[in-house]
């Protein structure tokens, strides 16, 4: 009980703390800009992780889904609501992209079910590649040069919104016999299915909602820049999610917010490196897995991400 | 009608010999050790760089050796340079991850990917190179068909390889190794071969060959920058895929296949753009169909 009442208070904290900060000019707007990246890449890294991390499949293509959100988000807001209306109900539009993009989850979902390792992780960069063609060729959304003329909707309270929503379903999928299952999975899927776990359909839904995700942090992405193009959905968008996924560690919830704020703030922090800075990422990448191959927090949790233990 | 048909053909034949010599090496790498080799598709860009250093050095002596002798040094240097950035790659990236989960040594590769092109862009600057003309590009007419040397070369130096190379695993001691790895890994070393040696051997002929493909690459499409080893890469790694992964003489099928797909497209449909979706959708419904590829092994895996 006190446990929760603290859970609360911290999240009405960090709430008041993202709408006071910013409104109030005690952070300058560059730094404000880098929390929101921060943010949205904490959502990917955390829906990346629910597959490659607990379910233990190996998706290369999550920007593609990532840009299935901004897409549709972006074009819910451009052509279809009224403009006026677009701020309130900017939290429609955004699930309305991340449904669509978990629909979109499915075509990677169904070959899952014949095809694992290696070639999952070929169909999931197939799908990715074809994602990025489709919208390089749809001339309606402007084709390779991009689409933009939507309103900046993102701001830092939504960014930490939409962050402690996705930790909070995360967390409770992690945790529930959902969770155990795709756990189960991952150790062994034969053992998992002799064992009554449903593979198919927990396959589904970890593609299902670990896209979903991806749609959300895809529209505050497209809403926090005003202008997306393919490109930066391409392969190299993906390689991030993957790095964070594995700096932070793989199947842990608080391995994915450090991921993701520690490689957001390690490239910002390396800007005057210039040139050279996209060439000590990946050295620092491949220490990291030479030295510590699970990452920083691998299958371990924060206490405050723990499940109560409850006593006999 | 029947001459553009077989002019296609042809240019598709020049185009998939590239991507059937890099093909080979993710191929190589991936029936001895199991894994995807991303940085594959860099280590060609490599070569490709290191065969117009060669060539623009030699052309820079005051020799004026003739375009053929500069094409062999070329590609001898550019060989081997890259052959040993291969073992270096191996022996210091992918070696000390032998034991650990298999997505660690995956992820380590797609940073050695990154890693070089971007070490090259750091140090060359993202300024395109131009590939000086070593082999004359003047078309001989041939029945209706325009035939240039280079592309009669880029043919008979890939033939070239793809032979020696199948010789090399189907008939000599060293491939019998490289079979038995890919066959049964734990058994080898109880054979008395050295597991070390022949992972080494495999990723120097896998890069070596890479650079040919390089060299050829560049003649024939003299536009050279840090990133061209993505898309490269990435369609070879594709060949490899339909022609089934770890499948020497499907990575060679494979190669033919991609190359007439990047070729017929703009044929069919209106634009070259939608070459890559062809390629992807072709690759996702074989995955779905037949997910070891054309030539690969199936898997029993279910009980």
């Amino acid at each position: 009980m006190q446990k929760r009442v603290t859970i609360l208070a911290g999240v009405a904290f960090l709430l008041c703390l993202a709408w006071v900060l910013p409104a109030s000019g005690w952070l300058n707007p560059y730094l404000v800009m880098i929390f929101m990246y921060v943010g949205i890449n904490m959502i990917l890294t955390l829906s990346l992780n629910l597959v490659n991390g607990y379910l233990g499949e190996f998706s290369v293509g999550h920007a593609g889904f990532m840009a299935i959100g901004a897409y549709v988000s972006a074009i819910l807001t451009v052509w279809v609501l009224p403009r006026p209306w677009a701020p309130w109900l900017f939290p429609l539009v955004l699930v309305a992209g991340g449904l669509v993009t978990a629909l979109a989850g499915l075509v990677v979902a169904f070959p899952s079910f014949r095809t694992r390792g290696d070639y999952l992780a070929i169909v999931t960069l197939a799908f990715n590649m074809i994602v990025k063609s489709i919208l390089e060729n749809l001339e309606i959304l402007g084709g390779p040069r991009g689409f933009l003329g939507m309103p900046r909707l993102t701001n830092l309270p939504w960014v930490v919104a939409w962050v402690l929503i996705t930790l909070f379903l995360c967390r409770n999928l992690v945790y529930s016999n959902v969770g155990r299952g795709l756990m189960a999975i991952r150790e062994d899927e034969l053992a998992a299915n002799l064992t009554s776990v449903d593979t198919r359909r927990l396959k589904i839904y970890a593609f299902l909602i670990s896209a979903f995700f991806a749609g959300i942090a895809g529209g505050l992405f497209a809403h926090l820049l005003q202008f997306i193009n393919p490109r930066s959905f391409s392969i190299l968008k993906s390689t991030d999610m993957l790095v964070m996924v594995y700096l932070g560690g793989v199947g842990s919830l608080t391995g994915s917010l450090l991921g993701a704020a520690i490689f957001t703030l390690l490239l910002e922090a390396l800007r005057p490196l210039g040139l050279w800075r996209w060439v000590v990422g990946p050295l620092l990448l491949i220490l990291l897995m030479i030295f510590r191959p699970h990452g920083i927090m691998g299958f371990r949790e924060a206490p405050w991400l723990r499940t109560v233990s409850r006593e006999p | 009608m029947f001459p553009i048909i077989a002019q296609n053909i042809l240019n598709a034949l020049q185009l998939g010999s590239v991507y059937a010599l890099i093909a080979l090496g993710y191929t190589m790498v991936y029936g001895i050790l199991t894994m995807i080799n991303f940085a594959h598709g860099d280590i060609f860009m490599v070569g490709c760089y290191l065969s117009l250093a060669a060539a623009l050095f030699l052309l820079g002596l005051p020799l004026h050796l003739p375009a053929g002798l500069i094409f062999l040094g070329a590609l001898l240097f550019s060989m081997l340079l890259t052959a040993i950035l291969g073992v270096a790659i191996e022996r210091l990236a992918y070696r000390p991850l032998r034991q650990a989960p298999r997505v660690s040594a995956v992820i380590t590769a797609l940073g050695v990917g990154l890693f070089l092109e971007n070490f090259t862009l750091a140090i060359l600057g993202p300024e395109p190179r131009h590939f000086p003309p070593l082999i004359a590009m003047t078309p001989w007419q041939v029945g209706g068909l325009s035939l240039t040397l280079l592309q009669l070369l880029i043919l008979i130096v890939t033939a070239l390889i793809l032979v020696l190379l199948d010789l090399l695993v189907r008939r000599t001691l060293m491939g019998m190794a490289m079979r038995a790895i890919s066959d049964n890994r734990p058994i080898v070393p109880l054979m008395g071969v050295s597991v070390d040696r022949v992972i080494s051997f495999t990723f120097a002929l896998g890069s070596a060959i890479a650079a040919a493909g390089g060299l050829l690459y560049g003649l024939a499409y003299p536009v050279l920058d840090p990133y061209m080893g993505i898309r490269i890469g990435w369609w070879a790694f594709i060949s490899a895929v339909v022609g089934g992964i770890g499948n020497i003489r499907g990575a060679m099928l494979g190669g033919f296949i991609l190359g007439a797909v990047e070729i017929l497209t703009p044929m069919v449909l209106p634009s070259s753009t939608y070459r890559d979706f062809v390629a992807f959708s072709l690759l996702l419904l074989l995955l779905v169909f037949k997910p070891t590829g054309l030539l690969g092994r199936p898997l029993f895996e279910r009980v």
